[in-house]
């Protein structure tokens, strides 16, 4: 093999690894971009900060007394951080670990109308660990209680 | 045996692990036989000092010593023996305790089995095995103690979460870990190699055992993890691109990347820089997969007993390991020997691709798993990722991977011709194509995806049986000529096989649940009937049932299946009263064709007088066992490759034995 045929080779070589690193490169962004779901509090969707073109997370509590549920297992119940309630609506069944004044984690979109269109809930597996982005949704609306690790009834709080 | 007898263990193992982490080294740098030979001593000390103590655990959970605040925390009297016993390592502390466990016997395995290694080597593999090891027994002496003890002792324990006390999650962690643990033994063989400049073929041969037995295990431990996630969940799902799934995923991903090119540096002595890198990245991501699962930085439905001033200490370790290995590797990686090019068209040049796929995967899979903790610390913006980011950027780049799978087997080493692999792959292509058409026009499924995933699957095992046939060169001469030829053929090649083979089965069972799965959901009352495909199930009835330590709802689900007699099914939910939780029980009717899956919900009071309803939910899972059924074909590809070393070294013996035998 000539020099000039081993540097041919090399350049097609770097020339390939970069299409292909580029490739894997836009692949990743591109589904990035569609895929990212942002998560935020009762009291950020109430101020207005969620789209309603976009899926997202509301995390908090089931509000206590809150939970309805209709045939075909409908269920309507209010998710609250103590300041802020976001009605959702949700069809299926329910985690194990679903209860009023749990912590919570629902993900699908806001409609127009406000009320949370959920199409997965996620509980955890240890109901002693809250989920994390519940926990801290709940210290930024003033109603993080560590010693019990369960906030204070809405209405009582706003410290 | 009191709990201090283990605290008083794992101290003596501290030491112990400080003195196998310089003496051994100091050994090698003076080239002096004994010093080198202390490090094969105190990895076995390290074993049975750290066994000790892990029995002393094992035994305060198994007789409910109340005084000691980890069975406090987990165990209670009525649980069943096997959950004490498997309860030891379901807590925060018992788990680490069970990660040093098998580090030190992977370390005592290789002070004891492996004396045919470089003695050089082999004292600088257990001198960095000596420093992981210090590094995690003083992280469970001081910040994760499973000896504390409580005064005054309760009565009863808290009793281990439900949904652990489960048979297949009994085994999960410590094939999980033995995979980890493993590739941290393959992680020290590279820093030994490289302190020595020395990564070549002898060094490729020298750790093929312990990578495959990682991998294998590792597998196998995913595997088990996801069927468990499968039939204990209640979702019907095998896999949901969780942080925590991911962070298993990842090394294996590297560690199966790692296979491969310890085979290429074995064979041909090429990709030892590369090599180098991968076993540092595989045992890194081992070390990441530990610190997400523990330290509950992501939100994650699978987080048990999280802790994140821990997590902080794992970061710590996974920093130092880090950094150490690649300043090492920065200084020494130079030192190595240039490795030889090679033609495109080569059994190494398919490898090296697989390679670069493999590592695109891996990326793929850490960008999505790690970028909302990036961007919260930048940010703080709060993001999840969702499945369908990982099902876009892991497909692809998998089929491609898939496709290329059996070309690489079939290529021969050093140069091969491109025509000449289509040409002995004719057989398979055609395989894979026919029963794609015959699936489009007949299958119940033939969606393009669905064709696609099912040719593939044909495609890698087609290619597997096709290679089989043709070393035994059909049946000419007849079956025992035949046979003959096949008895010939090393292990590591039907390893090689039989793992692609299993590879495919993965990948029709995926396909089948991906592609065909079907689920229907209602609120019934007793004889209320639900239809599923062309089945049908029926809710006879509703009972209570009292087990061990639960007391539970169950259903009794009748499911009529066209041509089938009619089977019963028994979906519970359990309550737990010493943990005041509940748990679902689907109850899983398994067949060749794929799964039925039921699971009871809720009870609805209805308006006055009328029954009480119950949510069912049920699905139906096309070849969902094929998935767990070709994982487990895969780890056997991994043993039976793992075990032509062993005939290696028999063969050896057995061959230096014979002349000494006709000379007596």
């Amino acid at each position: 093999m000539t020099r000039r045929q081993r540097l041919t080779r090399r350049f097609l070589l770097v020339l390939g690894g970069l299409v292909f690193l580029s490739g894997a490169v836009a692949l990743v962004l591109g589904a990035l971009k569609s895929n990212i779901v942002y998560f935020y509090g009762p009291s950020d969707l109430a101020a207005g900060a969620a789209a309603t073109s976009h899926r997202l997370r509301l995390g908090g509590l089931v509000a206590a007394g809150s939970v309805v549920r209709s045939p075909g297992e409908a269920v309507a119940f209010d998710v609250t951080d103590g300041k802020a309630h976001v009605p959702v609506h949700y069809k299926g069944v329910l985690p194990d670990l679903f209860r009023e004044g749990q912590g919570v984690v629902a993900e699908g979109r806001l409609g127009t109308d406000g009320v949370f269109q959920a199409d997965t809930i996620l509980a955890k597996h240890d109901e002693r660990y809250m989920p994390r982005d519940v926990a801290d949704a709940l210290k930024k609306a003033g109603q993080w209680r560590p010693e019990t690790s369960t906030p204070a009834p809405a209405g009582q709080g706003g410290s | 045996m009191t709990p201090e007898l283990g605290q008083f263990a794992l101290a003596l193992a501290l030491v112990v692990a400080l003195l196998q982490a310089v003496v051994p080294l100091l050994g090698a740098h003076r080239d002096d036989a004994r010093l080198m030979a202390f490090g094969d001593a105190a990895a076995q000390a390290q074993l049975a000092l750290i066994g000790t103590a892990f029995l002393t655990l094992m035994r305060a959970h198994v007789v409910s010593d109340f005084s000691v605040e980890n069975v406090v925390e987990n165990s209670h009297t009525l649980k069943p023996l096997l959950y004490k016993i498997t309860g030891v390592w379901g807590s925060h502390e018992g788990s680490m305790l069970l990660w040093v466990l098998i580090l030190a016997l992977f370390g005592g395995a290789l002070g004891t089995v492996a004396k045919g290694t470089d003695p050089m080597l082999r004292a600088r593999t257990l001198a960095v095995q000596g420093q992981i090891s210090t590094a995690f027994l003083a992280f469970i002496l001081f910040a994760a103690n499973p000896f504390t003890r409580i005064f005054p002792p309760p009565l009863e324990g808290n009793d281990l979460n439900p949904i652990l006390q489960d048979p297949g999650l009994a085994f999960h962690p410590p094939l999980l870990y033995l995979g980890y643990v493993g590739f941290s033994l393959v992680f020290a063989f590279a820093a030994a190699g490289l302190l020595a400049g020395r990564i070549d073929e002898a060094w490729a041969r020298a750790v093929r055992p312990w990578a495959l037995a990682a991998w294998s295990a590792l597998t196998l431990g995913i595997a088990l993890g996801s069927w468990w996630a499968y039939y204990e969940l209640g979702w019907g799902g095998f896999w949901f691109w969780d942080p925590v799934e991911n962070a298993s995923l990842m090394p294996w991903l590297a560690g199966t990347a790692l296979v491969h090119s310890i085979a290429v540096l074995a064979k041909r002595g090429a990709l030892a820089v590369w090599t180098a890198l991968l076993a540092i990245f595989a045992f890194a991501l081992s070390l990441i997969g530990t610190f997400l699962v523990r330290s509950g930085v992501l939100t994650s439905v699978h987080a048990f007993a999280s802790d994140p001033t821990r997590g902080l200490f794992i970061l710590g370790i996974i920093a130092l390991a880090l950094l150490g290995a690649f300043t090492l590797f920065a200084l020494r990686a130079r030192s190595l020997p240039p490795g030889r090019g090679f033609e495109p068209v080569s059994r190494e040049g398919f490898l090296l691709f697989n390679n670069l796929l493999l590592a695109a995967i891996t990326a793929t899979v850490f960008v999505g798993t790690l970028y909302p903790l990036g961007l919260e610390a930048f940010t703080g913006d709060k993001i999840s990722v969702g499945a369908p980011y990982f099902t876009r950027t892991f497909l692809p780049i998998a089929v491609l991977l898939l496709v290329l799978v059996p070309l690489g087997a079939a290529a021969s080493w050093k140069r091969s011709d491109a025509r000449d692999i289509l040409v002995s792959l004719g057989p398979a292509i055609g395989l894979a194509l026919a029963g794609a058409a015959l699936l489009a026009a007949f299958g119940p499924a033939h969606t393009a995806a669905a064709i696609a995933g099912f040719a593939m699957g044909g495609w890698l095992i087609g290619a597997s049986a096709l290679e089989l046939w043709r070393r035994a060169r059909g049946f000419s001469g007849g079956m025992g000529a035949s046979l003959g030829r096949l008895g010939a053929v090393p292990l590591a090649t039907y390893g090689m096989l039989i793992a692609h083979a299993g590879l495919g089965v993965v990948a029709l069972g995926i396909t089948g649940v991906g592609t065909g799965r079907l689920e229907a959901i209602d609120a019934l009352a007793p004889r209320g009937t639900l239809a599923l495909g062309g089945a049908t199930l029926t809710l006879e009835d509703v009972v209570s049932v009292n087990g061990p330590n639960y007391q539970a709802t169950r259903g009794i689900v009748m499911l009529a299946r066209p041509g089938e007699a009619p089977q019963t099914l028994h979906p519970e939910r359990r309550f737990f009263p010493s943990q005041k939780r509940m748990t679902t029980e689907a109850a899983i009717r398994t067949g060749p064709g794929g799964d039925t899956y039921v699971v009871l919900g809720e009870a609805q009071a209805g308006k006055a007088g009328e029954p009480v309803r119950y949510a069912l939910r049920a699905y139906r899972n096309p070849l969902a066992p094929w998935i767990w059924l070709g994982a487990a074909i895969m780890t056997l590809g991994g043993l039976l490759s793992l075990a032509e070393r062993f005939a290696a070294v028999r063969r050896a013996r057995s061959a230096t034995a014979e002349p000494l035998a006709a000379k007596s």
